[in-house]
């Protein structure tokens, strides 16, 4: 394990210099965290560097650190077929959320990425197609955050609804997707 | 089958040709649950599939959050649930590998047992119900009557035919009872000369060939990048199964083979898992021989249930335990783990975040399902409509996992 940690870390210090911090490794996990910007490039890294091969995208998935700053984190699980060997990569995001989308380096990340948009209102940038997936068109708020109730909020159709109308986030709302 | 790439244009002005949107779904006996996919049809042509799903969004996630770890089980039951026990254990090998324990030797017998005859069991109705979204009915109701063996056998266990919620952190429920074994003996007697049956039955079948050979090719290096995993990679030719590569339980001291095809197509995806039946029975015939005696559930008064109920009726402390481990739930260290099985779908993960209290900070679920129904926008562009529906059965997506 450790000659793995080792080639791992050393090929990405090489190639990313001290922008990319190093979390440990642990449960058969290299754990990495990247800026935001550097994303799609580490990603692709990963995948298409010879001796890595980190070709197959397990997971992407948000979450809401809420309310520790900076608040959303978006983590992607890596799988490299040909060495077995497992990468989670996470990216600690601001509010609002946005990070550039991965769909380029593989095609599975679509509706990974949908998913985390809907649940956690993460805005993938460069997404051909970011809509709800689970949650109908004009549903309002993003229901996986920490400050969205449990049982939603209430309106005719949900009487056991938290009361108060839902937070507007008119910067967030799906209209204005690039 | 002829390939469609490019469609003859009709005259400019011709009048009466435009693209159709159709609706299929949420309610149709082929989208295997509710889903809803618009197609744009151009003559019998799907040029554009844009599935709709969310129909059953449960928001097991968000509920997770709120439950204890041992309240979860039932929750995962309900993904795919087609096979409760596989699920369930993946939820217990990642709790597990945060707390750093490992449950008996006999107990890990008899969860893989479980999810052997889970996976047969949701291959069963796959094998069955491709082809009778193709016009052949037969094959379904013989695959049902395999399965209700299967139903029987997981009553005898756990008293419950399809949600067993039978796995617990360290270990499982209860120990087998003794009139299982000759019973699941019977049954994998019976059962290979079954899947003769069923091969016989579909494999000279030509309407079935025909709809199904050739048909819905993906290669290897787009069933990657679309993500797929299980049987649907491995019909393309990818020699991948976690059970293998990186073996959890006691996957590492059975013998059996990894199927894998090279053509990609429809009916190579029914056939892996035709053959993944045979090896499951030899998985499970392995755990009858080898399962030895001793502890079903891990002896630690903090996370399980003790063994021995005499104790709890005799003193206090073990009565507060259980009393604090019914109504609080235990405790897991902070920390992640990212934990993958070899589900009959696919790629079973679960991601959890611990912050220290009995309940997860985070739980995700990497639903095999939910990425293989993705690979249906790679394949089917430019084909019959016909053609989606059996592309939509062999790819096996349930929608109760697709939508969580």
């Amino acid at each position: 394990m450790s000659a793995q940690t080792s080639l791992i870390r050393t090929l990405i210090a090489e190639r990313f210099g001290e922008a990319i911090e190093e979390l440990g490794f642990s449960h058969g996990v290299h754990a990495f965290a990247v800026p935001p910007d550097m994303i799609v490039e580490l990603c692709r890294f990963l995948k298409e560097h010879p001796a890595l091969r980190f070709d197959f995208l397990s997971d992407i998935c948000g979450v809401d650190h809420y309310p520790e700053m900076p608040r959303y984190e978006a983590v992607y699980h890596l799988y490299s077929l040909p060495n077995k060997w497992r990468v989670r990569i996470k990216c600690r995001l601001g509010d609002p959320p946005r990070v550039p989308s991965v769909t380029g380096v593989w095609r599975t990340a679509n509706w990974h990425e949908r998913e985390a948009w809907d649940m956690y209102g993460i805005r993938f940038e460069g997404h051909p197609d970011l809509r709800r997936i689970y949650m109908w068109e004009g549903f309002e708020g993003f229901p996986q955050r920490k400050d969205f109730p449990l049982r939603g909020y209430k309106d005719k159709l949900n009487p056991f609804g938290a009361e108060g109308p839902p937070p507007t986030q008119p910067d967030l709302a799906t209209k204005d997707i690039p | 089958m002829t390939e469609v790439t490019e469609l003859s244009l009709p005259e400019a002005d011709a009048p009466h040709t435009r693209e159709v949107l159709l609706n299929l779904g949420p309610q149709h006996p082929s989208t295997h649950g509710v889903l809803r996919l618009v197609l744009e049809l151009d003559g019998e042509y799907v040029a554009r599939v844009d599935p709709h799903i969310g129909y059953l969004h449960r928001g097991t996630e968000k509920l997770a959050e709120s439950f204890t770890y041992t309240q979860i089980f039932p929750l995962t039951d309900r993904l795919d649930y087609l096979c409760p026990p596989s699920n369930n254990l993946a939820f217990a090998l990642a709790v597990e590998k945060l707390l750093g324990i490992e449950a008996p030797i006999r107990a890990q017998y008899i969860r893989v047992l479980m999810a052997e005859l889970a996976r047969i069991s949701g291959h069963l109705l796959i094998i069955g119900a491709l082809p009778m979204d193709l016009g052949a009915m037969t094959a379904l109701l013989y695959a049902m009557r395999e399965r209700e063996m299967i139903m029987d056998l997981m009553e005898m266990i756990s008293g419950a035919r399809m949600h067993t919620s039978f796995c617990r952190v360290g270990g499982v429920r209860e120990d087998l009872p003794d009139e299982f074994f000759p019973k699941i003996r019977e049954f994998c007697d019976i059962f290979p000369n079954r899947i003769r049956d069923y091969e016989r039955l579909l494999e000279n079948n030509r309407v079935f060939l025909k709809r199904t050979q050739g048909i819905g090719v993906i290669s290897a290096a787009d069933g990657i990048d679309l993500g797929l995993s299980g049987p649907n990679l491995r019909a393309s030719g990818v020699d991948w199964d976690i059970r293998r590569d990186e073996p959890y339980e006691i996957y590492d001291r059975l013998a059996f083979n990894v199927i894998a095809r090279d053509e990609g197509d429809c009916y190579a995806r029914w056939r892996c898992r035709v053959e993944e039946m045979r090896e499951s029975v030899r998985i499970i015939e392995q755990c009858l021989d080898q399962m030895p005696d001793g502890p079903f559930q891990i002896d630690m008064p903090t996370i399980a249930f003790p063994v021995d109920k005499d104790r709890v009726h005799c003193s206090m402390e073990a009565l507060i335990q259980h009393f604090d481990l019914s109504a609080y739930g235990f405790k897991v260290p902070k920390g992640e783990v990212y934990s993958a099985i070899e589900a009959p779908k696919g790629e079973l993960g679960f991601y959890i975040i611990s912050d220290g209290s009995p309940k997860p900070f985070r739980m995700k679920v990497r639903a095999p399902s939910f990425v293989n129904l993705q690979a249906l926008f790679g394949v089917t562009n430019a084909r019959y409509l016909a053609d989606m529906i059996a592309v939509l059965g062999s790819l096996d997506p349930v929608m109760a996992e697709v939508d969580k």
